[in-house]
């Protein structure tokens, strides 16, 4: 039956060609346009921990003068180079890392390659395992190599691939701005979609290439890059801006359970109220402790731009449907001599308007192979423009899934009410006006 | 001119569900065209902010050095100097930022000394002459002198003292002194004292905090080196931009091989990459609603063209009974300017209500009332020229087609 039908819904776009292209380019068009918006959405607000994100933490404290307080605004999301050595050494969470973003030159031990400037992070041991970072040769450093300001370097896939054409580099030196590093590591492809660990150096900036221990970085005086923000007698200078009263470090840990946030939450406002009791905050004692996912919503991460495109192009869509309904219903109704023929020959109501949704269907199928191919038109567009999704936009499996779905679908449901309609005329009477 | 209108209405009655479609999406594209065009036209407005500089001529530089060696001072001196000898140059800094070039110095500044007195933020600009450079145009007071300029690096070291005047914009000073005259008047920025020297017509921040707040920006005497995020920007004689560009990343490279060229950009190129977002939506936005116009375009077409062809026959009967060419196209022309401002009418309460929504979700301003003619009237020529070819088949309709069938 289910044949018969798809011959005649057929032999229907070949009588009215027209009117059934218009119909398609239609329902693709509204669907290329909403599947591009949908993953650009998609990519931009990804976990950047899959797994991983509802147990990694940012604490937060106060230590800002009174110039300005307002109780009610966000705390800083960095800390002071006192707070976080604090923090680091308390070593209350699973994992803890207390890192800054910065650029360096490298250069391999292969002199033949000129130095050239990459970007870098200096953090301590725990950033590999908080963070899930797979490692394709070696491994990253421990807690001793940090507190010993070991010469080690961890490097990126991407780095490997450029100074020692993708071999194991373990036990090779790295030339950083001018020091010796002995490599420990190679790091798979890897990047956190958003840069949530670091939203001042890019909030999609890609991986940094090169990962080496925070108090070496400062011992070496590497290249700092990142926010920073300084009050009362602070200073930005890179010399003493361990003793400036400027938070510039990103402080991250790891707290498996509801018992281990709860104890760090307790230790983290004791700490707070230790400070103002020193006399170190001259704020009202503060702390928050914020997981990942409430960070990027509070930071606003996703552009307001992409979410407005995904509406605008989800409200094209509903006009291309409604397009298409009335382009539908105009189309059964024409044929609705035939169908009453075949109603009068005995075809009950119910298998006539099967037929007809069948023939809506088979629209929906069409608009879906032309959704995609404008999807991945729109996407190739996207990535030629210098914004943050360019190097993000890509069609993955759920999104072509998703767009075959919603394609059929929607047809098939603006099938049903000219269907319904065109089923619902008396046969007598279609074949009367013959 | 004479209006069937009665006749379309009742034959309209008749199609009541075709009908409402067609209505309900002339409003849909009524209402996401007219708030589409007012979107562009406010992005369009945000990416061209006039910046008061000399943008075609304009370029930045930045390098990093590998190692600290010699006297950094005399080798920003050095560096300077050559780039000022090429032919193609007209004028070298070492500045830490550029209008809309996305890194941003900030900080606030406020009229009293007291600790936690109301500040207002501003962008900070830096470098020997800068302004200057930049050919910000000053209204009124005068530039830096020359032995009012300090190293920012000695400073930062506690070597130098704080600055002690400063340039602002005129936006600024409206914000913080009113109709006063800002000359000589005072401002604290944690600890400095800076005496208001010279006013600037405008300078956008390098990130424009807010839009009405794009020019709080103010200036202030530091000698930079080229580290710490300070870059060599370059004015350019007259249409030697390019090869200015060249020239002097050339000449930097020569003076220091080792150092690495981080970026070397032209103005131009700065500000495309800070406004590449807005442009981005802009572009979807018109891509959209040309598409949205080309569908709706097309449906049209199509409703009309069935209704034609269903109502062969009494426009054959129509014609028999004296009814000329003239009469039939305006029947349909007239159908579908009813059917267009239908929609029109339902679209603009529509158009109202995204943008109410817009506004809250996207702190949009709100829709001026001139958008709504606007996107109308679009939508009536649209009409009007998607019905002629049916109409005018329509009008070809002999009378005989009513004595057939």
């Amino acid at each position: 039956m289910f044949g018969y039908y798809l011959e005649l819904a057929l032999h229907s776009f070949r009588r009215s060609r027209a009117l059934t292209a218009l119909m398609i380019v239609a329902v693709a068009l509204g669907i290329g346009a909403s599947m591009t918006t949908l993953t650009v959405l998609h990519v931009l607000s990804g976990d950047p921990l899959p797994g991983r994100s509802g147990s990694v933490f940012l604490p937060r404290l106060d230590p800002r003068d009174r110039d300005g307080y307002d109780p009610y605004a966000a705390l800083p999301s960095q800390v002071t180079w006192t707070d976080g050595v604090d923090l680091l050494h308390a070593r209350r969470a699973a994992r803890q890392a207390l890192m800054v973003g910065g650029a360096t030159a490298v250069q391999s031990d292969e002199r033949e390659v000129d130095p050239y400037l990459v970007t870098a992070r200096y953090t301590t041991g725990d950033f590999f395992p908080m963070f899930g970072v797979p490692f394709r040769f070696g491994a990253g450093w421990s807690a001793a190599d940090d507190d010993g300001h070991a010469r080690v370097a961890v490097i990126a896939a991407s780095l490997n691939d450029r100074l020692f054409h993708g071999r194991n580099s373990v036990g090779r030196t790295l030339h950083v701005d001018g020091a010796d590093l002995r490599i420990v590591g190679v790091l798979e492809p890897w990047r956190a979609v958003p840069h949530f660990y670091d939203l001042a150096t890019g909030e999609y900036a890609g991986a940094e290439e090169v990962f080496v221990p925070l108090f070496t970085a400062r011992e070496l005086k590497l290249k700092r890059n990142g926010g920073i923000e300084c009050w009362g007698q602070g200073r930005t200078d890179d010399d003493r801006i361990e003793s400036s009263t400027c938070v510039w470090l990103q402080f991250w840990v790891q707290l498996d359970d509801a018992a281990a946030v709860a104890s760090y939450r307790a230790f983290l406002d004791g700490y707070a109220h230790e400070q103002v009791a020193l006399g170190r905050f001259t704020r009202p004692s503060a702390s928050d402790l914020t997981n990942v996912r409430r960070y990027l919503d509070e930071r606003q991460v996703v552009p307001g731009d992409v979410r407005l495109q995904v509406w605008i192009a989800l409200g094209f869509f509903v006009v291309c449907l409604v397009n298409t309904v009335g382009l539908m219903l105009a189309k059964f109704m024409r044929g609705a001599g035939e169908l009453g023929v075949r109603r009068a020959l005995g075809a009950s109501r119910r298998s006539v308007f099967t037929q007809l949704v069948v023939e809506a269907t088979l629209i929906g199928v069409a608009g879906g192979v032309g959704g995609l191919l404008f999807a991945l038109l729109g996407l190739a567009l996207v990535r030629l423009q210098s914004t943050a999704a360019a190097q993000l936009a890509h069609l993955d499996g759920t999104m072509l899934a998703a767009t075959f779905a919603a394609s059929i679908v929607a047809t098939a449901l603006a099938g049903v009410v000219p269907a319904w309609r065109a089923c619902r005329v008396p046969a007598a009477l279609q074949l009367k006006s013959q | 001119m004479r209006l069937d209108v009665l006749p379309i209405l009742s034959t309209l009655r008749r199609h009541r569900l075709t009908a409402t479609l067609l209505v309900l999406q002339i409003a849909l594209t009524c209402a996401i065209v007219s708030n589409a065009i007012f979107l562009i036209g406010d992005r369009l407005g945000w990416m061209t902010t006039p910046t008061g500089v000399a943008e075609d001529r304009l370029m930045r530089i930045v390098v990093s050095d590998i190692g600290r060696r010699g006297d950094i001072h005399a080798r920003a001196q050095a560096d300077l100097a050559e780039l000022r000898g090429l032919p193609g140059v007209e004028a070298a800094t070492i500045g830490n930022s550029l209008p809309f070039s996305g890194t941003t110095w900030n900080s606030d500044v406020s009229r009293s000394p007291v600790q936690g007195a109301p500040a207002t933020a501003v962008t900070l600009y830096y470098g020997e002459g800068l302004a200057e450079l930049l050919g910000s145009r000053l209204v009124a007071g005068r530039f830096f002198r020359s032995d009012e300029y300090a190293w920012l690096d000695d400073h930062l070291q506690g070597k130098a003292p704080g600055p002690t005047v400063t340039l602002i914009t005129r936006d600024l000073a409206t914000r913080l002194f009113g109709d006063g005259d800002p000359l000589g008047r005072t401002l604290y920025m944690h600890g400095d004292v800076l005496r208001v020297v010279g006013v600037l017509e405008r300078l956008p921040g390098a990130a424009g905090f807010t839009r009405d707040r794009a020019n709080d920006s103010i200036v202030l005497p530091w000698r930079m080196v080229p580290a710490s995020g300070g870059g060599y920007i370059v004015r350019a004689r007259e249409g030697e931009t390019q090869k200015a560009l060249v020239d002097a990343v050339k000449a930097l490279k020569r003076l220091d091989p080792r150092r690495v060229i981080v970026s070397a950009r032209t103005y131009p190129a700065i500000r495309a990459r800070f406004f590449a977002d807005d442009r981005a939506t802009a572009v979807t936005l018109a891509a959209v609603s040309i598409a949205l116009l080309v569908i709706t375009a097309l449906g049209i077409v199509g409703l009309a063209s069935f209704w034609v062809g269903q109502r062969r026959r009494q426009i054959g009967i129509r014609r028999a009974l004296g009814a000329s060419r003239k009469d039939i196209l305006r029947y349909f022309q007239t159908e579908n300017f009813l059917l267009a401002s239908m929609g029109i009418g339902l679209g603009m309460v529509l158009a109202y209500g995204i943008n109410i929504v817009l506004m809250r979700e996207y702190e949009l301003p709100g829709l001026p009332l001139v958008y709504l003619p606007v996107g109308a009237a679009i939508l009536w020529a649209l009409g009007q020229a998607a019905v002629l070819a049916p109409a005018l088949r329509a009008a070809s309709v002999p009378p005989v087609v009513a004595t057939r069938g």
